[in-house]
């Protein structure tokens, strides 16, 4: 059995982890500490989300941001994306298994998923605006962000969303407030099915693995974890009843990795551009020190003079 | 005969040294507007194109007036150097001694002009800033618009996005690299600062550089001057 | 509950049928999660919609809504039929054994004692053949046919799976997976639970749709033991708090009755509240029943109740119907006879039947209060919005008051849950701006009247100038006083008779427990179940301590479950007839040689021996009835009947229409679509959603943005039958009125095939309305019929008949 999660402190607590222990930040060259702190990770059970939304309301709450009311478009996905307010967002898929012919309703919380790595850090030009901590905790510095919208790009999950008001961007923060004085995120600390866990990774995927069993053992054979390799792992996993097909889950990426254009801007553009760039100024440089001015000589102007005098230069 | 490479504004003085009206003060607060528009383009680009290069957001205000200035510096530039493009356009086009001018680069870059054909206006070299720059800055603003989030984010999707952002670099790449061209050309090539200083250069620069356009400009302007023709000829 | 939120984790089956858990009690289901994700247990949810409780289920089958009975029945015979009955439990704990009545019968959907004119039955054959002891006959080897199991056997016998099919729309393999896996729970180890709500409760047969499940109970041996029980999900933080504290028109608190105007005096009221015991040894615990309401009038009273004046009997009022239920209120508000209404945290408007009646009703009203710490509509019903609320307010001449008061979040006392736990509460801000407790408004009214009728007399002032006071602020009691006296205490000392110098009870002392409440007044008590929750040891309520033992569940230790703090009711039916308990892994109670040992309180003195006393002991007969004799309104055994709307006419009794001892107003037969309407052809259903609460988070933001709009949901065939685009605008109306609402086109809603033709089912969610934060809408009581349970009289809010087409949308 879980744990419960745990109650607030009555005193002040040190936070457990500060600006000391990034291991990574945003257009910044940094060197992270020599140890590392444990990896923590939430683990979003599926099979055991009822859709209540308590995560979303709590979510709405403990970050003190103000959704609008919406519309209803057909079904109980609301708001229908994820928004500059809505860190998280309850995707609800109606899927009929072809296997049993049975409807299965899968809800799955999206958000951001926290990767080791990070696609929104790399692909951010604004130092210090995404840190990542050496927990995995990937979280935007807002006094830092100039809203560009390339965290948009380079997130594989498609998660980051820029705000109208700001222009800053905005997701999920895994709490790191919380996190960082001993709690849970708020949307785990809601969660009344503990569908929502939070601990260390090897915890969390001890559970799941646990978990994996008991939705074997009730005849979903392909229960799995989505702990996606092609990011190096996230810090926010799903149980799956059906880990064979992610994308069924409202669109779950299969095989999420760091776009290979995005990759490529952030790599090989950016040290080719500047090398070419350098290369001409430099030729322009060598040039004019080989080759010397090119100079209008005193017979040029004779000839223009005589030239315009109807002669013949 | 069409005077296929002089544009209005054009002309030549008589004098010691002989003047050459090259651009007009229209067509310099122009060239002057898109060259600006186009350093501070290269500087903010640049600034939120790598991180060593963040520091130059300081510039504009720090990176949010970074981000939101840019694509509207891109705009400026766009509709003034369309406005360029339309004055210069005619006087760009391909012509036969381009063709023999380029297969003469060696001596281009070694400044044996006497060992070049006579040109017009427009050398092969500034004509293909010209045609770079335009193609780039069709290039640029198309991808600009799709990266430009605040306005224009619905409409694409994020791969798009992905393509746009990375074709939008190389081609500021590409740009900035023409542009050190035409900026090392001018300072190369004495004399050339004038014409878009002054809008004037010298006869012998004519003559030198743009011996066709210069007989061209004289030859009008015998035509011009034709029946009440000056004394001195 | 019989049992406890936190029992669910125990069990092995959770059949989650008549609710909908996940959606409605998201927090309690955590208890089903555990059970699944640490038992193994599995969950089986039967609903009309594949609901957010199926999403976690094992296994769904759809169901017609309003024919629950026809399936349990349909299990119950099944179980019969494949011998899956816990025999031990039945024979010995159950009603099985014992012998009816000769001319006790059944026959067409009716049985014996109907009269058609007063809708209602003479029940005098409806009970066991009584021997000449003077106690039931029973057979032991159930060979008797007029033995209740015989009659059972042959009564469930025509709810063939067929059949059930047929009324239903459940597919027959379906039932039968469904009723093997309930079946699989006869073995004493192994145990189902079944939770339900509203699903069941808001029929016009609602009662008899959870006591058909009992009776499956009984026969599993489910009852009374961890892990199974009959679990009513209660669907206000304190409704059962309501219920134990008699906010009924016909109760007192812990469920006492009044009086009828048949009961003039006091000993006609005692001495049919005797129940001398029907079996030997049988403790009837109801016995004490005399006990329990002395107790109550001197806690009304005080020094005014005596023994010479019957402890003011008289000063209580007499019932000249069976209830002044809600919907009877409004039919005499609509009928000009009731013109005053005081509306505590309640909002009629939106809460009962058929809108247009209750704004008529209100209507004619002369006064209505309303005390509430919210805006409601009911306070605003002559108001004009528009097609959301299209009144003329120049037409409504009633007076409305609003008093606003604290929520409970800004006050403390106590809530008590499905449970049945006192869970005591702290408040955790101020109240704004005017408001005031109901505790001091009412104190406030309570104080003038009783000024008034001293000054000016009146046809009967004893009750209210007597009622006693005796607290130390009378213009505001405090939650402590008021819960202490709930508790109860003594009055006078009470000495031991075989050594009078020794004290029982000294005066002025809370009382420990009922067990010593006295029927000659020395002893008081607000609500005889609420004993020991706040004794001389202090607030047990506010207890927090969450130990458990071995892991079983009870937490004896965190607040006070009434009965006597006890978890599991029926708990000595966790052991088998001589105290062993049925399953080893899950012991509760058992009997040591001597005396009931375990870890909950017993539900029986703790001496009693196994063999002799039975387990359930608030029937005199000691078991638990499977023939319910005449305690229900339509008979002893269940009946599939057919809502008052149904898209068909019954099929096992084609000439009975909705439950033939349901009460109907007149008027409102009219407004009731035929059965298999042409008019009205599909059948609806309202229900909550869990992004809301009622009514109330209308005034709350966060919830509003989760589900920010009224809508429907049906089926994609019956959106292609209407060309209704999903997202898309409706207009659905009944026989009662009609509303327009967006669409939610889902594959979660399938039409059933009920007797050979499709049935299309519409789900309507409430919520919505006039006021608050949240976007303005219908309500779902636009559409719904004015009819109640028979017995109780909860609307039918689950079954109706609508129709529906597309729509651009109401016009503002």
């Amino acid at each position: 059995m879980l744990k419960p999660a745990p109650n607030p402190p009555v005193a002040p607590v040190p936070a457990k982890f500060g600006d000391q222990d990034l291991l990574r930040k945003s257009a910044s060259t940094i060197k992270p500490p020599a140890e590392r702190q444990t990896e923590v990770a939430k683990l979003i059970d599926v099979s055991k989300c009822i859709g209540c939304k308590a995560c979303q309301a709590a979510c709405l709450e403990w970050n003190n941001l103000h959704e609008e009311i919406g519309t209803f478009n057909g079904s109980y996905t609301n708001p229908p994306d994820l928004t500059p307010a809505s860190f998280t967002l309850m995707r609800f898929t109606e899927w009929v298994n072809p296997e049993t012919d049975n409807l299965e309703w899968l809800i799955r919380k999206d958000g951001c998923m926290h990767c080791e790595d990070p696609g929104c850090l790399k692909a951010c030009p604004a130092p210090g605006a995404i840190v990542q901590y050496t927990n995995g905790i990937v979280d935007f510095v807002h006094d830092n962000c100039i809203g560009c919208g390339y965290c948009v790009r380079g997130c594989p999950f498609n998660i980051p969303r820029i705000s109208k008001v700001d222009n800053k961007a905005y997701k999920c923060t895994l709490c790191s407030d919380r996190v960082a004085v001993g709690q849970w995120p708020a949307c785990a600390k809601a969660c009344p099915t503990q569908a929502i866990a939070f601990g260390t990774k090897e915890d969390m995927k001890k559970h799941a693995a646990e978990r994996v069993t008991d939705l074997k053992s009730r005849g979903y054979k392909n229960a799995g974890l989505y702990d996606p390799p092609g990011v190096s792992g996230t810090h926010v996993m799903y149980v799956l009843q059906h880990a064979d097909k992610p994308s069924i889950y409202a669109g779950l990426p299969d095989n999420p990795r760091i776009s290979p254009i995005v990759e490529a801007w952030k790599g090989v553009t950016k040290y080719v551009g500047m090398g070419v760039m350098g290369f001409a100024a430099v030729a322009g440089v060598f040039h004019y020190l080989i080759a010397g001015a090119n100079k209008v000589t005193p017979e040029d102007e004779a000839s223009a003079e005589k030239l315009t005098r109807g002669e013949k230069p | 005969m069409t005077a296929y490479d002089l544009e209005p504004g054009d002309g030549v003085h008589p004098g010691k040294p002989v003047t050459v009206d090259r651009y007009t003060v229209g067509a310099r607060i122009n060239h002057w507007i898109t060259a600006i528009s186009l350093v501070l383009l290269a500087i903010s680009g640049l600034a939120l194109f790598t991180p060593s290069l963040y520091f130059l957001t300081a510039l504009f205000g720090g990176g949010q007036w970074t981000r939101a200035i840019h694509p509207w510096i891109g705009v400026v530039l766009f509709v003034s150097f369309s406005i360029l493009f339309i004055r210069f356009w005619r006087a760009n086009l391909w012509k036969g001694e381009d063709n023999i001018w380029l297969t003469r680069v060696r001596d281009v870059l070694l400044g044996h002009e006497e060992r070049l054909p006579e040109l017009g206006k427009y050398n092969a070299g500034q004509k293909f800033v010209f045609w770079g720059m335009s193609l780039l800055i069709l290039v640029l603003i198309a991808t600009g618009l799709v990266a430009w989030d605040q306005y224009f984010f619905r409409f694409t999707s994020i791969e798009t996005k992905r393509i746009a952002i990375i074709v939008h670099s190389l081609a500021a790449v590409g740009i900035i690299c023409v542009w050190i061209i035409h900026v090392y050309a001018a300072i190369w090539v004495k004399g050339t600062m004038g014409a878009m200083t002054k809008g004037r250069v010298t006869g012998g620069w004519a003559w030198r550089h743009h011996r066709k356009w210069l007989r061209e400009l004289v030859a009008s302007r015998r035509s011009n001057a034709g029946t009440p023709r000056t004394p001195a000829e | 509950m019989t049992n406890s939120w936190t029992d669910i984790r125990n069990t092995d089956l959770v059949v989650i049928m008549g609710g909908n858990a996940a959606e409605a009690h998201p927090c309690g289901f955590k208890w089903v999660v555990e059970a699944k994700a640490n038992r193994g247990a599995k969950l089986v949810v039967v609903d009309p919609r594949f609901t957010r409780s199926a999403a976690v289920a094992d296994y769904y089958a759809p169901i017609r809504q309003g024919s629950d009975i026809a399936f349990l029945s349909g299990v119950i015979n099944y179980c019969i039929q494949n011998n899956k009955v816990q025999w031990d439990y039945v024979k010995a704990f159950t009603n099985a054994t014992y012998i009816v009545k000769e001319g006790f019968a059944y026959k067409d959907g009716l049985f014996t004692g109907y009269d058609e004119e007063k809708r209602d039955y003479n029940r005098s054959t409806w009970d066991y053949q009584i021997g000449p002891d003077g106690y039931a006959m029973v057979d032991e080897t159930l060979q008797d046919p007029r033995c209740v199991w015989n009659l059972l056997k042959e009564h469930v016998s025509q709810y063939t799976p067929e059949l059930v099919e047929r009324i239903t729309g459940t597919p027959k393999d379906k039932f039968l997976k469904v009723a093997a896996m309930i079946g699989e729970c006869s073995t004493p180890t192994k145990t189902m639970t079944s939770m339900y709500a509203l699903g069941w409760t808001q029929h016009s047969k609602g009662s008899q749709n959870i006591r058909t499940m009992a009776m499956l109970q009984l026969i599993l041996g489910n009852i009374g033991v961890r892990g199974g029980g009959m679990n009513a999900l209660r669907g206000h933080s304190n409704i059962q708090g309501l219920t134990d504290i008699g906010l009924m028109s016909n109760m007192i608190p812990g469920y006492l009755t009044l009086a009828t105007d048949k009961e003039p005096d006091f000993n006609t009221y005692m001495s049919t509240r005797g129940f001398k015991p029907l079996r030997p040894n049988q403790m009837s615990y109801w016995q004490n029943y005399k006990k329990f309401m002395v107790s109550f009038l001197k806690s009304m009273w005080g020094p005014a109740a005596t023994a010479e004046n019957n402890f003011a009997f008289d000063w209580l009022p007499k019932m000249d119907v069976p209830a002044y239920d809600i919907l009877r209120a409004f039919e005499l508000m609509k009928q000009g006879k009731m013109n005053l209404y005081f509306c505590q945290g309640f909002n009629p408007l939106q809460a009962f039947p058929n809108r247009g009646k209750l704004t008529e009703a209100l209507s004619k009203l002369k006064l209505l209060v309303i005390m509430d710490p919210l805006q409601t509509e009911t306070a605003r019903f002559w108001e004009n919005h528009g097609v959301y609320n299209n009144v003329d307010p120049a037409k409504i001449q009633t007076e409305v008051i609003q008093l606003p008061t604290t929520c409970f979040a800004e006050d403390e006392g106590s809530l008590v849950n499905s449970g049945r736990w006192l869970q005591w509460h702290w408040p955790a801000g101020s109240p704004p701006g005017e408001s005031r407790t109901d505790a001091w408004i009412m104190s406030q009214i309570h104080l003038r009247l009783k000024e008034m009728y001293k000054k000016e007399g009146g046809a009967l002032p004893d009750p209210i100038v007597n009622l006693y006071w005796p607290y130390k602020d009378p213009s505001e009691p405090t939650p402590e006083e008021l819960t202490r006296e709930l508790n109860g205490y003594v009055v006078s000392d009470v000495l031991d008779p075989n050594d009078p110098t020794k004290k029982l009870l000294t005066a002025s002392k809370q009382v420990p427990n009922f067990g010593v409440l006295r029927d000659d007044g020395s002893t008081a008590a607000g609500c005889w179940i609420y004993s020991g929750s706040f004794t001389e040891d202090g607030n047990m309520m506010a207890r927090r301590d969450n130990s458990d033992p071995d892991d079983t569940g009870a937490y004896l230790k965190w607040s006070f479950a009434w009965p006597a703090n006890r978890r599991i009711i029926y708990n000595r039916a966790s052991a088998d007839i001589n105290g062993k308990p049925w399953d080893d892994t899950r012991k509760l109670l058992w009997w040591d040689g001597a005396k009931w040992t375990g870890y909950d309180v017993p539900d029986i003195a703790p001496t009693a021996k196994p063999q002799d006393v039975g387990p359930f002991i608030m029937n005199p007969e000691g078991v638990s009835r499977l023939f319910a004799r005449g305690m229900m309104r339509e008979g002893p055994f269940p009946v599939h009947y057919e809502p008052f709307e149904s898209p068909m006419v019954n099929l096992v009794a084609p000439k009975i229409r909705g439950n033939p001892v349901a009460r109907v107003f007149k008027d409102d037969f009219a407004q009731f679509a035929e059965p298999a309407s042409k008019e009205f052809p599909y059948a609806a259903t309202s229900y909550r959603l869990t992004e809301h609460f009622h009514y109330w988070t209308k005034n709350n933001h966060v919830n509003a943005v989760l589900q920010p709009e009224f809508f429907v949901e049906i089926s994609e065939e019956l959106a292609k039958e209407k060309s209704i685009t999903n997202g898309g605008w409706v207009r659905v109306w009944s026989k009662r009125g009609s509303v327009f609402a967006k669409v939610y086109v889902t594959k979660r809603i399938r039409p059933l095939i009920c007797d050979g033709k499709p049935v299309h089912v519409v789900g309507i969610p409430i919520h919505w309305g006039f006021v608050g934060a949240a976007k303005k809408g219908f309500p779902a009581n636009v559409l719904t019929p004015f009819v109640g349970d028979a017995n109780i009289e909860t609307p039918e809010f689950k079954a109706f008949l609508v129709n529906i087409e597309p729509s651009t949308g109401p016009v503002a």
